[in-house]
């Protein structure tokens, strides 16, 4: 197979990847807008109470939510339609993953390689700059852990956690709810949560910025060479 | 709900979809939101939800029932905490000996039913999670006769599609009210309380009479009950969204996410 018919990055993965981007920025900046309307949270299955919260987040500014001021019902709307295309390109993701091997050849690391000497070895070489998989593989194993969290922990908990909220799904499926540890323990794994993608994006961005950028913005895009 | 005229769908699910928003200024993506194709979009998602919930859960699915010692040590109190009038004043503190609640619209047999009335039909209790919009929860013990048996006593006709709720209460100089369709006002759970926690509610909570709506938000628990009316549509009510916070604020009719 020659390089050019081997893109770097499969069309699903491409294509999921900007679909879920977007959707992500919908979903984070309407669920700031959300959390303003009751800024604190809880564990177990009822809280109200500003005493009993075990956080009280701070009031996010009007331009890092949607829409740009408090408005909770047009947040709740962007949401409420964002959950679809997120939850729905997720298991899409998911699918192709498995099918075409993407997960297992890419991202799925054997136990061999999760040895701490190993991690702190990866954490070194980006410490001095280099990024680069060894054996010609796709990822090193500090971003097949990371890809692997994202996508199989922090998104798949994105949608259980937002679905374990909606009090007309949980008829559904009352043993999520308390899987979760109640309604608002649910409610505090998905900010949680959301803060973890946040802070995945924001090294994401850097270290595509630290990685030749327009290279990889291309691959993402186009595919690029192997 | 209302249905307004419908753009391409492909156009707005690549504004939702791209992430192109980011780059193509706030005040744009703001006035999306209130734009006709926003607006539809926004009521097709609603749709959505309403349907995958109703048809992975089912129509008559229960919402949890908890243990006395699962509830929350009070109920909070919001929107509305008290019907600003004297004769509410007056049947708050004699008990609400003259208060009625009237069955009515589409129904061959009005009803006019004083609480007296409502506490002799068979009860229901349950121990069910209140969820606000906000995002805050609490558990309390509900007890009242279900809606389902006094729409069949007032002989609902055929051509009733919703059930409105009509309150006391005024917040922001209008009537408070609500609606749900008749999955919701048939489902076992749908209760006229007259007790939480075994009490008379408390004014805060609505009193004398409120509404549990268990598998929806807040909002749709209408406080201080006045009357129960069958309708084929809510086009005409109010400014037509079906209810108070949905005319004022646009929330959600459909409340269960």
């Amino acid at each position: 197979m020659t390089p050019r018919e081997n893109p770097r990055h499969s069309i699903s993965t491409r294509l999921w990847h900007w679909v879920n981007a977007g959707a992500l920025v919908v979903l984070f900046m309407s669920g700031l807008g959300i959390s303003n309307a009751h800024r604190y949270l809880y564990w177990g299955n009822y809280g109200f109470d500003p005493a009993d919260a075990w956080l009280a987040v701070i009031r996010f500014p009007n331009w890092a939510t949607l829409p740009q001021r408090y408005n909770l019902a047009e947040a709740r709307d962007w949401h409420s339609a964002g959950a679809w295309v997120f939850a729905l390109a997720l298991l899409g993701m998911w699918i192709a993953m498995l099918v075409n091997r993407h997960f297992a050849l890419d991202i799925a690391a054997p136990i061999s390689a999760w040895s701490p000497s190993h991690l702190w070895a990866e954490v070194k070489a980006h410490l001095k700059g280099r990024f680069e998989a060894e054996d010609g593989a796709k990822y090193n194993i500090l971003q097949k852990l990371t890809y692997g969290i994202v996508l199989g922990v922090l998104l798949p908990l994105m949608v259980f956690t937002g679905l374990a909220i909606s009090p007309g799904f949980e008829p559904a499926a009352p043993w999520l709810v308390d899987a979760l540890g109640g309604r608002q323990s649910a409610r505090s794994l998905h900010f949680i949560a959301a803060f973890a993608l946040f802070a995945f994006f924001v090294v994401h961005i850097v270290m595509v910025l630290l990685s030749n950028p327009v290279k990889q913005m291309w691959a993402m895009i186009a595919g690029g060479k192997q | 709900m209302t249905r307004i005229a419908r753009r391409s769908l492909l156009t707005r699910m690549a504004v939702l979809g791209t992430g192109a928003f980011a780059a193509s200024g706030c005040s744009k993506i703001d006035s999306f939101a209130t734009s006709e194709a926003g607006e539809s979009l926004f009521d097709r998602a609603e749709d959505w939800h309403r349907t995958a919930h109703r048809t992975l859960a089912g129509r008559q699915s229960l919402a949890p029932e908890y243990a006395p010692e699962d509830r929350s040590p009070s109920f909070k109190g919001n929107g509305s905490l008290t019907v600003d009038s004297p004769v509410y004043r007056e049947q708050l503190a004699k008990g609400f000996p003259d208060w009625r609640i009237s069955v009515k619209g589409l129904v061959d047999n009005p009803l006019r039913l004083s609480l007296a009335d409502l506490k002799a039909l068979p009860q229901r209790t349950q121990i069910t999670r209140h969820d606000c919009v906000e995002g805050w929860s609490a558990i309390g013990e509900w007890t009242g006769p279900q809606l389902s048996m006094l729409l069949d006593n007032a002989k609902v006709r055929e051509e009733a599609n919703f059930i409105v709720f009509w309150c006391a209460d005024v917040l922001y100089g209008r009537r408070y009210y609500e609606s749900v369709d008749m999955v919701d006002a048939y489902h076992p759970q749908t209760i006229i309380a007259h007790s939480l926690n075994g009490e008379p509610i408390p004014e805060k909570n609505g009193a004398p009479l409120r509404m549990r709506i268990e598998r929806q938000l807040g909002y749709k628990h209408a406080k201080y009950l006045t009357g129960i009316e069958a309708v084929a549509k809510l086009d005409d009510i109010a400014e037509g969204k079906g209810g108070f916070w949905e005319d004022i604020g646009n929330y959600q009719w459909y409340a269960g996410i």
